[in-house]
């Protein structure tokens, strides 16, 4: 019943599959500063694979959101496959930006919050970025972005044909002690995935360094309670 | 201005209102244990008066300490001798409590007058309920306000009526807030009731659509819903029913509609977003639109705003089959959203629900579309994820402006294409 060969850039299919290169995308080039947003399917089609899977092929255009609503595209193609598996297992992605392999304009300010935030004594602590009117302070952008880097990897993880995830909201961030010179962040997030309109909330554990980039460390599904009306801490 | 001050010294003495004219925040950065040692000192000292707004004495992190007028020479004096650095960081705090006060006050009378109505900003239900009485104070021929009914929790559900004149006449209904979170749309819905109220006999175009047709506006569609969203949970979208044997409450009220109801795309599990319901119109919010859509029986035109996605959409939602009218509502909305990025060169996407984002059984614009209104169409606004459900609200006009655009141009075709 799922379209093969080519497909309508516009409709979900397409941008479903885009979604998912865009969350590998995060998971290896986004950072406190950097994180893309998906802007315009180009092209796209899809296919069965024999180990009974899909395969689409992608071509789209990316924004890096932290320079502005609407900064200079990126043109990317990727190959999504979706695995038929008895349990979910993660898609697989091949991805190829162009420029990615700029000069990476961010580095200082990478340093200097690193710089700012490795002291054994930093405790960062917050919760609801934004909050309910879309504020996020200064000081809370770079976690925002990190934020959402870390939950791609989750979002990733956890998509198939049938998801469109999105990071809703950070329902709290809480510093912890920094391990092998790595800022160590405890984040709880809210994910808000399209077709079901749920929103889902994961506690996770994040490294973030200029030279390592984020790593995630653990995940940790937080299950909604019907009587609760806030996110369990 | 001394007698004044010495008036309202006295009052504010006889309220019990404490006055800090003069008093400082001063910034101490202890920079060893000597200074940690001077600091613990002062603290001791209860007479003193000072007020230290940060407890814990370390050199890693600066303590605050507000010191009232009378002891601001004495306690500076101490620092130097003792060559603890320090800065100012209030200069007078009651001027800086004063300023806030103005500021408040000067915000709440804002808010009782529409003229000065802050558009740029979220309001709860109450605000955007005498908004809109104001409104239709402000403009008694062209506007009133239609109790459709009550909601779950029995609020009174409001649409604005903008006509202007005739009896029945053909008309378009533009409803927001139907899902509680989507916040920008009933921000935007205050903006355009204005504008159309402001527009009119001004705008050529919203004059001769005005002049042959009525308009509806609904701005909160799910009040009891909208609520929730202030009180306890940013994040709900659905009714606040209350679903019998379930601890989980309410319905998706754009699930509920009677339009391939219970199909795909909408949940059977009272704990889901997407739950459709016992029965098609069970929610008594979305009952009250189809009473008085089908009681009037002159509607042309229905449009549901929602967020986010930016994307504007027609019928089907709970089938991937083309409408009959597939060509023409799709030029129509390509044409509207042509309009819409004119403006600020916000991108759109045009199709039908089902092949744009979704199956989804049971939503309104399909009801509609099957009971004959062919112009039926639903809007996702900004922004495509960014800030998603909690867009900022220097983001509501620009959003409003540019969709105004849009709707006016639905409106104008419909207008000049009577059915």
């Amino acid at each position: 019943m799922a379209s093969t060969g080519d497909l309508e850039p516009t409709h979900y299919p397409a941008r479903r599959a885009a979604t998912v290169a865009l969350h590998y995308l995060n998971t290896h080039h986004g950072s406190p500063f950097r994180v893309f947003g998906l802007q315009q399917v180009h092209k796209a089609s899809a296919e069965d694979v024999a180990a009974g899977g899909r395969k689409y092929k992608l071509d789209f255009s990316v924004t890096d959101w932290a320079s502005g609503s609407e900064g200079p595209a990126l043109r990317c193609s990727a190959d999504v496959l979706f695995p038929q598996t008895e349990r979910h297992s993660g898609p697989e992605v091949q991805l190829r930006c162009e420029a990615l392999q700029q000069i990476n304009r961010t580095a200082q300010e990478e340093h200097a919050f690193y710089q700012r935030y490795i002291s054994p004594d930093s405790a960062v602590s917050a919760r609801d970025i934004p909050d309910s009117y879309g504020n996020v302070s200064e000081e809370m952008q770079p976690f925002w972005r990190l934020a959402r880097v870390a939950a791609s990897f989750i979002m990733l993880r956890e998509s198939s044909e049938r998801t469109e995830f999105n990071m809703a909201q950070v329902a709290s961030v809480a510093q912890q002690g920094s391990s092998e010179e790595q800022l160590m962040l405890e984040f709880v997030v809210l994910l808000h995935d399209f077709p079901s309109q749920e929103i889902i909330q994961w506690k996770l554990l994040a490294s973030w360094s200029p030279d390592r980039g984020v790593r995630v460390l653990q995940t940790e599904w937080q299950p909604r309670c019907p009587h609760a009306t806030k996110p369990p801490n | 201005m001394r007698l004044y001050l010495a008036v309202f010294a006295l009052l504010a003495a006889v309220h019990c209102e404490e006055l800090f004219n003069g008093d400082q925040v001063l910034r101490i950065h202890a920079e060893s244990e000597s200074h940690i040692h001077a600091l613990k000192e002062l603290e001791e000292d209860v007479e003193s008066g000072l007020d230290f707004w940060t407890h814990g004495f370390s050199t890693e992190r600066p303590v605050d300490i507000r010191v009232p007028q009378s002891r601001l020479y004495a306690v500076k004096d101490f620092l130097k001798k003792n060559n603890i650095p320090f800065t100012v960081m209030i200069n007078d705090v009651q001027d800086l409590l004063d300023k806030e006060k103005a500021e408040m006050v000067g915000n709440a009378k804002m808010e009782r007058n529409t003229k000065s109505f802050n558009f740029a900003a979220y309001h709860d239900l109450e605000t955007l309920y005498s908004f809109m009485d104001t409104l239709v104070a402000s403009h008694p021929n062209l506007i009133s306000k239609v109790n459709i009914g009550n909601s779950y929790e029995n609020r009174p559900m409001y649409a604005l009526k903008f006509s202007t004149g005739g009896v029945s006449r053909p008309a378009i209904w533009v409803d927001a807030g139907i899902h509680s979170r989507e916040w920008v749309t009933q921000a935007s819905a205050a903006w355009i009731a204005n504008k159309i109220a402001s527009d009119y006999g001004v705008d050529p175009s919203v004059t001769s659509v005005l002049g042959q047709m009525d308009i509806y506006l609904m701005i909160v569609t799910n009040p009891d819903g909208y609520v929730f969203t202030h009180t306890n949970n940013r994040m709900w979208r659905k009714t606040r029913s209350v679903n019998s044997g379930s601890s989980c409450r309410g319905a998706d009220p754009n699930r509920n509609w009677d339009a391939g109801f219970g199909g795909p795309g909408a949940s059977k599990d009272p704990c889901s977003e997407s739950y459709h319901g016992p029965f098609a119109n069970s929610e008594v919010e979305v009952k009250n639109v189809v009473d008085f859509i089908t009681g009037h029986g002159n509607f042309k035109s229905f449009i549901s705003m929602h967020s986010y996605s930016q994307l504007l959409m027609y019928p089907y939602g709970y089938t991937c089959t083309d409408v009959p009218d597939k060509s023409e509502l799709h030029s129509v909305g390509t044409a509207a959203i042509e309009e819409l990025t004119s403006l600020y060169n916000t991108r759109y996407q045009v199709g039908s629900i089902c092949k744009i984002i979704y199956q989804a059984s049971g939503g309104s614009i399909d009801w509609t579309y099957n009971i004959g209104i062919k112009y039926s169409f639903a809007f996702e606004l900004r922004d495509t994820g960014f800030y998603g459900f909690l867009l900022p609200a220097n983001q509501i006009i620009p959003t409003a402006e540019e969709t105004w655009l849009g709707l006016k141009y639905i409106m104008q075709y419909v207008r000049n294409h009577p059915y």
